[in-house]
């Protein structure tokens, strides 16, 4: 699990942290570049000069990938509850009330149906925001039920993982998640419905360890972390430095782990081919030259 | 085999060496019976008080004791005609993991297990029952086999968890874990998971998607090691006794949360007391899971497995 590092800005009134708050300009974690806060949320989050994939609200994603960005959400209103009793200084009653309220969901996931490039799918996509994208029972019980649903109403599925494992907080249930999720899925395969896995910025744990790895077609992000176990771990167990590139989408895809990195500003084109290819249904129109196969607004990256 | 005692089970340990060796005296000398007796009683009155008070941490430690049963011990215990089948096929064959066939009670079964080592040679031979992918997709390997021959599935349990190293992400331990769980959901064939002693994390369930799963009185069963748990929590990894508080991962607490179906109760003072008794304990819970299973087709073995897996968690 991971989180922003807060520096403290001093000499700084109110009024000014509030300005510096909100974001004018934003500096490239890839090339460190200064770029305008606009001009990165209108690239959905790339940066325009290097291609640096940058960490996307779900919101965004919805915009990005999803006909009129438009998602007819699923048992939105699970919330988990807390079986263990768990607490670590502060319980998780109280942590989970605190995630609820920052990222403005019961938890950590959303699943629907929706239309890609007018394909019916069925979609969910991990909000990372809450509590580190972890699954425990909420997660592991609409993952389920978005391949039950799937299955039921024969909808290809395509899941977007941004998560660091399984949810400490609820214990064993939360492995037990990745038996239970894994289950419903091997009734979508049985049911010949196709798995599009798309692994995000970091995908890890638990969610690695379960589900992400056996999509028909299995989809990383540029440069997203995708791992079994966490770098940290792994540098103590071992006791060494680990190699720069390690356990980077790159890494996996020499090792034959994932099947492409797509960019997410082509994500949407790439996955619809995909979905109608396995589906059988007619190609999609090519795109007209100069039509943009991604947003008017995004610039590509050279 | 050093016997190793650790602090909390000294007295418990010491009885039951004195009974063990009044049994010894007591077949020669029928004189020795009455105080035999009466040992015994004491043995298992004094186990039963002090395991009584155990910590969760305590038991954490019980269940990686040096001198307990491993999944060879109860393999030489239970089963005839045992025949050790060895490699994934694919790159190499992991000792962590040790698979089979054999017989159990007259019948056919594919048997699964962790197994660590013994002395230093074989524990790092073993790499302390923590599998690498190879592991993993051997295990996988004879899922399948049991499937396309309708044999009974038993697995042992006994792993910190799955090894992290860098061979194990470039040979994909997420793939090898995530394969292994759909094989075993898959299956249309009876399977019965035993935790023996650690049953730690997905390298634990890599072995886990079973019709129906038992846990001896001192094994585990966390989504990540106590000791883990606190290095991330707390940022201090001496703090597994808290974070074994915590997680409610001993018998009893995995038993009410329906994660685990049975408990098996442990000779006195611990299965590695009385390894033979701990066997025959394991045998009969196994036999009774699998008479349980008896008749079902081989959709409901599948369809009994989602249903129990697919109740699990705990939401509003």
């Amino acid at each position: 699990m991971s989180g922003w590092p807060i520096r403290k800005q001093a000499g700084l009134d109110a009024h000014e942290k509030k300005s510096i708050g909100k974001g004018v300009f934003r500096k490239c974690n890839g090339c460190g570049e200064t770029i305008s806060a606009e001009r990165m949320a209108d690239n959905f989050e790339v940066c325009p000069l290097c291609g640096r994939h940058h960490k996307l609200a779900s919101a965004r994603w919805r915009d990005l990938l999803l006909d009129d960005g438009h998602l007819e959400e699923w048992s939105a209103e699970l919330s988990p509850t807390d079986p263990l009793e768990f607490t670590d200084g502060r319980t998780y009653t109280e942590r989970i009330a605190t995630a609820q309220k920052s990222a403005k969901s019961k938890d950590a996931i959303e699943i629907g149906r929706a239309a890609l490039e007018g394909t019916p799918i069925a979609y969910g996509a991990f909000l990372f925001a809450f509590m580190g994208g972890s699954m425990g029972s909420v997660v592991g019980e609409k993952i389920t039920r978005l391949f039950e649903k799937a299955t039921e109403e024969r909808l290809p599925v395509v899941l977007l993982q941004a998560s660091g494992g399984a949810r400490m907080q609820e214990g064993i249930l939360s492995l037990m998640q990745m038996a239970k999720t894994v289950s419903a899925l091997e009734r979508l395969r049985a049911a010949r419905l196709p798995f599009f896995s798309v692994m995000l910025d970091p995908t890890t744990g638990g969610v690695a360890a379960s589900f992400a790895f056996l999509g028909d077609v299995n989809i990383a992000e540029p440069d997203a972390l995708i791992g079994f176990a966490g770098p940290r771990v792994i540098e103590t167990t071992i006791r060494q430095k680990l190699p720069p590139g390690f356990q980077r989408s790159e890494f996996l895809l020499a090792h034959g782990m994932v099947d492409r990195i797509v960019s997410r500003l082509s994500m949407r084109r790439e996955i619809a081919q995909l979905a109608r290819q396995l589906s059988g249904l007619p190609a999609l129109p090519a795109p007209a030259a100069g039509d943009a196969v991604v947003p008017p607004s995004v610039s590509v990256p050279p | 085999m050093a016997a190793t005692v650790l602090p909390f089970e000294k007295p418990v340990v010491e009885l039951v060496t004195r009974v063990r060796e009044l049994r010894v005296l007591a077949e020669t000398d029928p004189h020795f019976e009455p105080e035999l007796k009466r040992l015994e009683d004491r043995a298992a009155k004094l186990a039963r008080e002090l395991f009584a008070e155990l910590t969760p941490w305590q038991k954490v430690q019980l269940s990686r004791h040096p001198n307990r049963p491993y999944t060879l011990d109860y393999v030489e215990a239970l089963f005839e005609e045992w025949q050790e089948l060895h490699g994934d096929r694919r790159f190499a064959d992991d000792a962590a993991i040790v698979c089979g066939m054999a017989r159990f009670r007259g019948r056919s079964v594919v048997v699964v297990g962790h197994q660590k080592g013994r002395t230093t040679k074989e524990k790092a031979a073993r790499n302390f029952g923590q599998a690498n992918p190879e592991g993993n997709r051997k295990a996988n390997r004879m899922y399948e086999l049991a499937d396309k021959f309708r044999l009974p599935i038993l697995t042992f349990i006994d792993t910190p968890g799955a090894y992290p190293g860098i061979g194990a992400e470039e040979r994909g331990q997420s793939e090898a874990i995530g394969a292994c769980l759909a094989a075993m959901a898959r299956a249309q064939v009876p399977i019965v998971a035993t935790i023996i002693g650690e049953g730690g994390s997905g390298g634990a369930l890599a072995l886990g998607v079973a019709n129906r799963v038992n846990v001896l009185e001192y094994g585990t069963y966390s989504v990540i090691s106590p000791e883990g748990c606190a290095s991330i929590l707390w940022k201090d990894g001496s703090k597994g006794d808290e974070a074994a508080l915590r997680m409610r991962m001993t018998s009893p607490d995995l038993l009410a949360l329906k994660v685990v179906d049975n408990v098996i109760e442990e000779p006195v003072g611990g299965a590695h007391q009385d390894p033979a008794e701990a066997a025959r304990l394991v045998g009969d819970a196994i036999a009774a899971a699998l008479a349980d299973l008896e008749g079902l087709s081989p959709e409901a073995l599948a369809d009994d497995r989602y249903r129990r897996f697919r109740s699990l968690g705990a939401f509003s």
